[in-house]
């Protein structure tokens, strides 16, 4: 791993570690932090599903459902441990990421997109409708909070289990892109007919990195489960996948930083502009609009650009 | 005679009304350079794409030491032992030159996304492996000090010579060239000639597709010419040189039967 990476994982775990105390214990100032982690670890995911596999996911939001789903109606309906229905969502979205991608990923082009805003579409629906389970539209209550030996974790505790499960997916994410496969994937990027040349199967890959992505946004989405011990379609629509995918964007593909920097400012800004009241959305649509015009790549490459003044373009992420 | 590393037979592939490549029957020798020359717009490179997989055959056979491969998808035949280069160079241009031979390594190793994650001992091995394997083509090409470089900043002529490293890394038994020497000045050809002559003594068997008459009459056992997608002609250089069809296409002659 490259020292800057290990680097900035450190000061992560640092300010994670320490933001408790300066945050004084202040629930809301905590759960912020608590949503940017749930929103980084899928955005980790679909970075890399969009960075090195060239792909982009529409359906994202509804793997956060199974995941999500999975955790509340196995608790409250099968009494099943939080632990328990935790894996079963990873293997229940692992095995559909596998189906979907399977015949859609040996197309070239944006078929992975069509197939998966199906999918989510299909799946929005199925929350929907499948009350008895689900609880329909009017969501499903009374999920229990994860426990460990016992104890509920709450407040700062469940802050370090979502964070330190971050920084654990970080570190398995950087792994996979400094090696062989990360390699393999851009170099389909950079060229597709000589990878193929060089021995390299460029869609039984894409689809790994689908199936690891989906996984991701499954675990996020038990945590949220767990969390807000409340869940409703609502919050795995459409729009969410969207929002999803502008956080990776902002942040930008270059590196798996840019979709943490991108969850981070996406979910906060909110939060922020909330004083604008009336003029908030307004606000927001135009922050987004100025940082795609002015910095196309993200706002990590286009602060690393503006730094070193040189410009020129870096050759090969390592 | 020597066994056969590829044999074709009754090859054609149709674009459409376009007879690319027909009814084309050759052998190739273990151990040979074998030239294919022929005008523009004579299947060449066509069939260095039939023969990789990038399309598959109209009809006919392709025959790999015994091994179809009509059926097989490029990245199968590459793990088979069959390399190439390319005319128009397609090199990794996001990754140094080190990295894109890092890259021919690929069909002979295994980690997948698990054992990468996990950083586990058996993929750190191999990853040195791949490191060192592919140094050691940097340097059989003579590109050690450009290794950390970006693959497309090199010079034209260092970027072929790089492919060819990156195709050598897969450890191939057959190398495909595709005019390596266009672009090249006298004194790059004349090394490249040698390095073809020094790949042979590897013990690999080399097809080379160039226009370069000089380098193709210095190095090859044996040519082969396509005309329209047909054989005019096969056989030792200076027996095909003087080949009365042979002119007639390069020079565009009609025949006399006199």
């Amino acid at each position: 791993m490259k020292r800057e990476d290990l680097y900035t994982l450190l000061f992560i775990a640092i300010t994670i570690g320490l933001f408790p105390l300066l945050a004084g214990g202040q629930e809301y100032y905590l759960s912020l932090l608590i949503f940017v982690g749930i929103n980084s670890l899928i955005t980790m995911g679909l970075s890399m599903l969009m960075g090195y596999a060239g792909q982009i996911s529409l359906g994202h939001a509804a793997f956060f459902g199974i995941g999500a789903y999975s955790s509340g109606v196995l608790t409250t309906k099968y009494s099943f441990q939080p632990l328990e229905a935790f894996c079963a969502g990873i293997f229940l979205s692992a095995i559909i990421a596998f189906l979907v991608g399977k015949p859609t990923l040996r197309l070239k082009g944006h078929y992975m997109a069509v197939a998966t805003l199906g999918f989510g579409e299909i799946l929005f629906i199925v929350f929907n409708e499948l009350s008895p389970l689900t609880g329909g539209p009017s969501g499903l209550s009374g999920i229990p909070p994860l426990t460990l030996f016992g104890h509920p974790l709450e407040g700062a505790n469940y802050l370090y289990l979502v964070w330190g499960l971050v920084i654990l997916l970080l570190l398995f994410s950087l792994n996979v892109i400094n090696s062989r496969v990360g390699r393999a994937l851009r170099a389909v990027h950079g060229s597709e007919l000589a990878a193929n040349a060089m021995g390299v199967d460029a869609s039984r890959f894409k689809l790994q990195v689908f199936v690891l992505s989906a996984i991701y946004a499954s675990m996020a989405g038990s945590l949220y489960a767990h969390f807000i011990t409340f869940i409703s379609p609502s919050s795995f629509s459409l729009m969410f996948s969207i929002l999803l995918l502008m956080m990776v964007v902002v942040g930008g593909t270059e590196t798996i930083w840019g979709a943490l920097l991108g969850a981070t400012l996406i979910t906060l800004l909110p939060e922020y502009l909330r004083g604008l009241e009336d003029f908030e959305v307004l606000a927001y649509g135009a922050i987004l609009m100025v940082v795609l015009l002015f910095m196309p790549q993200g706002i990590l490459e286009g602060m690393r650009k503006m730094l070193s003044k040189k410009g020129e373009g870096r050759v090969g992420r390592p | 005679m020597s066994q056969r590393v590829l044999e074709v037979q009754r090859l054609q592939k149709f674009f459409g009304g376009l007879r690319a490549i027909d009814a084309l029957d050759f052998t190739v020798a273990e151990g040979q350079i074998k030239s294919i020359i022929g005008p523009n717009g004579a299947g060449k490179t066509t069939l260095f794409n039939l023969i990789t997989g990038i399309f598959p055959p109209t009809g006919g056979t392709l025959e790999f030491k015994g091994k179809m491969l009509n059926d097989l998808k490029p990245h199968d035949i590459a793990r088979l032992g069959i390399s190439r280069t390319f005319q128009t160079l397609e090199l990794f241009g996001n990754m140094t030159a080190l990295e894109n031979v890092m890259i021919g390594r690929h069909g002979r190793t295994v980690a997948g996304i698990f054992r990468a994650g996990l950083r586990l001992p058996g993929m750190r091995r191999e990853e040195r492996g791949i490191k060192e394997k592919a140094f050691e083509e940097l340097h059989f090409m003579g590109l050690e000090n450009r290794a950390m470089m970006g693959a497309t900043s090199l010079p034209l002529g260092e970027q072929k010579l790089l492919e060819i490293a990156r195709a050598l890394a897969t450890e191939p038994q057959l190398l495909l060239l595709d005019e390596p020497a266009s672009g090249l000045n006298i004194r790059e050809t004349e090394k490249l000639s040698e390095t073809i002559l020094r790949i042979r003594e590897r013990g690999i068997t080399v097809m080379v597709v160039e226009h370069d008459m000089a380098l193709v009459m210095e190095i090859s056992d044996d040519v082969l010419v396509l005309n329209y997608g047909k054989k005019i002609a096969e056989g030792l250089p200076r027996d095909v040189q003087r080949n009365r069809e042979v002119i007639a296409a390069y020079l565009g002659e009609e025949l006399t039967d006199a």
